[in-house]
Order: C-alpha cells, then sequence, then structure tokens
C-alpha cells in the first residue's frame, strides 16, 4: 500500500490495521452464529414447556442477540464500507451467511433445542475465554462481557441435560434421539475454516484443539451424570462456515429478512 | 355462628373502607376470594395469550434492535404472568388448575387477543393502544385492596409504561417514514381502534360484577369512566402522529372537557367473548399445545428430582 503523507491525518487513523482487517470474515461468521441460534431460540418464545422455561429461552436468545450485535457493528467498523448491522444481517443471502451447521438446525422438541444449546454452549464458552485474552482488544472486550452470560447458559443446558437423561424413559429416548440427529454437526464447530486458518497463524483465532479437548471433557462429564453415552465414529457434516449450508438456513433467513427484503432501505 | 361471620365480615369491610391491605392469611368472604382468583387468574392468562399475538412477529422484526426489544418485551409478559400466577396461588389456586381452567376454555383471557396480528405497525399498536388501555385499567390496581395483587400490579405497571412508550416509538417511526410506512400505521389504527376501546369491559349497564367489586375495592373506576379516560388520552397523540381515528362521530365536548364517541360494536364485543373472534382457536391451541408438548418435560424435571432426592437420602 503506497502511503501518501497528504492523506488526512483521521481516515489513517479511523482505518484497521490491516490484520485487524483480516478478522472481518471470522468476527461476520461469529455474529451470524449468535444471530441465528437467537432466532431459533426466539422461535419457542410462548410455546416453551414450562413458563419459567420460555423466560430462560428468551433470556438466552437475548444474550446470544445483544452478542451477535456487538459482533455486527464491530465487523462493519471493520469492513469500513458503511454498511450497518442490520445491512450485515438482513441483506445477505444463505450462501453469504458463515453459521456452522449446528445452530440452524430446527428447533425439534425440547431436548433437540437442549442437545443443540449444550453442545454450542460448551463451544461458546471455552472459545470466549480464549477470545477475552486474545491479541484484538475489541473481540476480547465483547467476549468479556459474553463469557458471563455463557458461563450461565451452559448452566442451563447442562442442568436439562442432566434432567432429560437420567428423568423417565421418554425423556432419555428423547434426549438421545436428539444427540443421535445432532451429533454429525458437532465436529464442524472445531475444524477450522480457511479463513480460521489463517487467524490461527496471525494469532487472532485460538487453538482449536485444545478447545476441543476442554469442550470433550465437559461433555463427557455431563453426559455421564445424565446416564448418556457419547457417541462414536459419526461422520461429521461440515459447510457452514464456508458458506455451503444445510436447506433449514433459507427459510430462516426468509422470515429474518422479509421485511427489509419487502420495503428496501426504509428506517423502524 | 351466623353473627360471628357477620362480624368478620363487617371487620373486613370496614379494614377495606379505612384502605388496610387484606393479606394471605387474613380472614375473607368466599367471595371476595374466589372473585380474586378469577380476575387475577384471568389477568394471568390474558399475560401467557397475549405472548402469541407479538410471539408472532419476533421472527420478522425489521432490524435487530426491535427485534431484540420485542423479544424483551413478550419475555416481560412471561414474566408478569409468573408473578400473577404466583399471587393467586397466595388465595389456594393452584397453577394446574388454573391452567386446566384455561384450557378448557372455563377460565376466560383477555379478548384482545384474539385479534390477528398482521403488519408490523400491529406490534406498534399493541404496545401503544392496547398496552395504553392495560395500564389505564392497572394502574389503580396498584392500590387495590389484595396485598400480593397490588404489589405484582406496581411491577407490571411499571413494565407496561416502558412497553407503551415503545408501541408509540414504532408508530412514530412509522408515521416520520415513507407514505407506505404512514399507510401501514393508519391501517393497523384503522384495526386495533374499537377492539382496543372494548378492552374496558361492557358499558356500566351492562357490567354486573362492578359494584361489588367497587365496593371492595379490588376495582377503583367503572368500565364507562376508564374508557372516556382513554379516549382522551389517545386522541390528542393519534393528533400528534397524524393519524385519523376511525370514528366519524369522534367530537370535542367542551362541556364535559373531554371526547364523545361513537358506539361500541357490543355484538363484536360478545361474538369475540364467546369465541368466535378471528383468533380464538389459534390462541387457545396453542397454549394446549404448549402445554400437552410440554408435558414430558415437566414428568422428566419431576422424575429427575425424585431420583436426586432418593440418592442423597442413601448417601446420607
Amino acid at each position: 500500500m503506497m502511503t501518501d503523507s497528504t492523506m488526512p491525518a483521521q481516515a489513517t487513523a479511523a482505518a484497521p490495521s490491516e490484520a485487524q482487517a483480516q478478522l472481518f470474515p471470522f468476527v461476520l461468521q461469529l455474529a451470524d452464529t449468535s444471530l441465528i441460534l437467537a432466532h431459533r431460540l426466539s422461535e419457542w418464545c410462548g410455546h416453551g414447556p414450562i413458563l419459567e422455561q420460555d423466560l430462560a429461552m428468551a433470556n438466552i436468545a437475548l444474550d446470544f442477540l445483544g452478542e451477535a450485535r456487538s459482533y455486527y457493528q464491530y465487523a462493519a467498523e471493520l469492513e469500513g464500507k458503511g454498511r450497518s448491522e442490520d445491512d450485515l444481517a438482513y441483506l445477505r443471502s444463505a450462501v453469504e451467511y458463515r453459521n456452522p451447521l449446528l445452530v440452524e438446525q430446527p428447533n425439534g422438541d425440547f431436548a433437540g433445542t437442549i442437545v443443540r444449546q449444550f453442545i454450542y454452549d460448551c463451544f461458546h464458552y471455552h472459545l470466549l475465554l480464549q477470545l477475552k485474552s486474545g491479541p484484538d482488544a475489541q473481540l476480547a472486550a465483547i467476549a468479556e462481557k459474553s463469557v458471563k452470560e455463557a458461563a450461565y447458559h451452559i448452566k442451563w443446558s447442562a442442568e436439562w441435560v442432566i434432567r432429560l437423561g437420567d428423568g423417565t424413559e421418554e425423556s432419555r429416548r428423547r434426549v438421545e434421539k436428539a444427540i443421535e440427529n445432532l451429533w454429525r454437526y458437532t465436529g464442524e464447530l472445531t475444524t477450522p475454516s480457511a479463513t480460521e486458518q489463517a487467524l490461527q497463524a496471525a494469532g487472532f483465532v485460538p487453538d482449536y484443539a485444545a478447545i476441543r479437548e476442554q469442550m470433550d471433557a465437559h461433555i463427557a462429564r455431563v453426559f455421564e451424570e445424565a446416564t448418556l453415552a457419547v457417541p462414536v465414529g459419526v461422520f461429521m457434516q461440515k459447510g457452514g462456515k464456508d458458506g455451503r449450508h444445510t436447506e433449514h438456513l433459507g427459510y430462516l433467513l426468509a422470515e429474518l429478512q422479509y421485511m427489509q427484503r419487502t420495503y428496501p432501505g426504509l428506517q423502524w | 355462628m351466623e353473627t360471628l361471620e357477620l362480624t368478620q365480615e363487617e371487620q373486613f369491610q370496614a379494614r377495606i373502607d379505612a384502605d388496610v391491605r387484606i393479606e394471605p392469611k387474613d380472614w375473607m368472604p368466599d367471595a371476595y376470594r374466589k372473585t380474586l382468583i378469577r380476575q387475577i387468574s384471568q389477568h394471568a392468562h390474558s399475560e401467557l395469550v397475549g405472548m402469541l399475538p407479538e410471539g408472532n412477529w419476533i421472527t420478522r422484526a425489521p432490524s435487530l434492535k426491535r427485534k431484540s426489544i420485542l423479544l424483551a418485551k413478550v419475555q416481560d409478559e412471561a414474566g408478569h404472568g409468573l408473578y400473577l400466577y404466583s399471587a393467586a396461588e397466595t388465595l389456594g389456586a393452584s397453577r394446574d388448575q388454573m391452567l386446566a381452567d384455561l384450557h378448557s376454555g372455563k377460565a376466560k383471557y383477555s379478548s384482545i387477543f384474539n385479534y390477528p396480528t398482521l403488519s408490523w405497525a400491529d406490534m406498534g399498536c399493541v404496545g401503544w393502544l392496547v398496552d395504553g388501555a392495560a395500564i389505564l385499567n392497572q394502574v389503580p390496581l396498584c392500590r387495590t385492596s389484595y396485598g400480593p395483587y397490588a404489589r405484582a400490579m406496581v411491577r407490571v405497571c411499571k413494565e407496561e409504561s416502558f412497553h407503551q412508550r415503545q408501541g408509540f416509538e414504532i408508530m412514530q417511526t412509522l408515521c416520520e417514514g415513507s407514505p407506505e410506512q404512514k399507510a401501514m400505521a393508519q391501517e393497523g389504527l384503522n384495526r386495533w381502534w374499537w377492539p382496543t376501546l372494548m378492552m374496558f369491559g361492557p358499558a356500566d349497564a351492562d357490567s354486573p360484577n362492578t359494584a361489588q367489586s367497587m365496593n371492595w375495592r379490588i376495582k377503583r373506576f367503572t368500565n364507562d369512566e376508564l374508557r372516556q379516560k382513554f379516549v382522551d388520552m389517545m386522541v390528542p397523540q393519534a393528533e400528534f402522529l397524524g393519524l385519523t381515528v376511525p370514528d366519524p362521530n369522534l367530537k370535542w365536548n367542551e362541556a364535559k372537557q373531554g371526547y364523545d364517541f361513537g358506539d361500541v360494536d357490543w355484538e363484536e364485543f360478545w361474538n369475540v367473548v364467546k369465541g368466535n373472534g378471528m383468533c380464538n382457536k389459534e390462541r387457545l391451541q396453542a397454549r394446549v399445545q404448549a402445554h400437552e408438548e410440554g408435558a414430558w418435560v415437566r414428568e422428566a424435571a419431576l422424575a429427575h428430582a425424585e431420583k436426586r432426592k432418593q440418592r442423597e437420602a442413601v448417601a446420607a
């Protein structure tokens, strides 16, 4: 890049560093992931199995939505093309979305939602612990705030995995079915995409092998208490982080983006 | 026996008249207890069913900020339901029984939630008009004679006034937006205005429970008084927004320092109460379905708690 001494000083000061600019796709991926999971959880609102759990799911959805907004705002800043958080969330197509496949899976029954949540919480919590001491100050600040919420989420979802696994015959059958359905999406979380690999080399994205170990230990502990078996030898699906999604995401986005697509360019 | 009862009854009324709060352990007439259980559970049910018409739009909210506010608002309603059920439980009602009465159709909830939410402007109208009407109904309840209900209502009202402001702000944003958005706002108002006026209940002449409830200070204003207050409060706000209230008979009355307004369509009101509103069936079905599909979850939680208790007993 050519340096020009006549360039206004503030333009260079406001622009993110070259290393930071590389972070854009990763921050966007974090934003998409939190938004899609928040959206799925919010679908339960008013339909939960117990009023207290309806409240809990809305609460967790709100945490993820808040986290998504922080990431989108930061991503917009990193990109520096004048796009807003809403432009990024509402005006990108399914193939541009970068969330892992797990979080876009439909809610299913309460067991399906709990298993999806618990697995993601395990990844999310351990990821945030790393990001909060990472080299990027802004990402560290978002992680610092979010990890407190994630600690509560993982406690909530783990407790439900235990209740359902070690509850009744029916709850056990349902939670086992959910694990069987969703396990194939668990590998992608810690399989770095090309973007992540590059950022890992630069130190911006933590080592996923270490996170995987912590996750697996956490899952094993909770499954043991729930008297559930950890599946082995499952073929792992991936692609979400590169924009190749399951069919479910298109429907979700059709609903999520309906207003912005129908009435382009308006303020709400 | 009879004289003793009368004395209790008289003492009770004397406490009410002196504005002393009635607490769960105090003696109270059966009819007072029944009236309160009916009213509080109906109120709790309204919060629960009321989550559905707005919940409808959480997944379609037009911006991340709006989505977040709407989700938080609907979650508040779940919270209101929770403390109202708890208040009713202090009178000896069980949550299971109250829910069973809702699901069987025996217990009522506010009819307003049997109207559909068809556009984003409806999120504005529900907040601005429906919550506005609810606040007028509920603020006096912060001083209602039964302590736990009054205290629950203090919290509910604080949150409701925030809800109303966010509804008004949605309307204001629409009215300051494109012609399409302004039309959306007007169309919403056209549909919600009359059903909102019905939220205050039948005209005083047709409201059989009002006199007793006023006497027990469960209720502090009559239905017609509150309806008038609402119209007087809302018309200037509609004018500020540049919207037209859909009532050709609406006119300022200098002598009474309030608006005259047209007749509410009571036939529609009773029809919706009887179950013939656009969404009565869907709303109730959605609640029944959530409850039935949640049965195995509740059973699992109980079974697990029981297992845990037994294990702890063995360990000890």
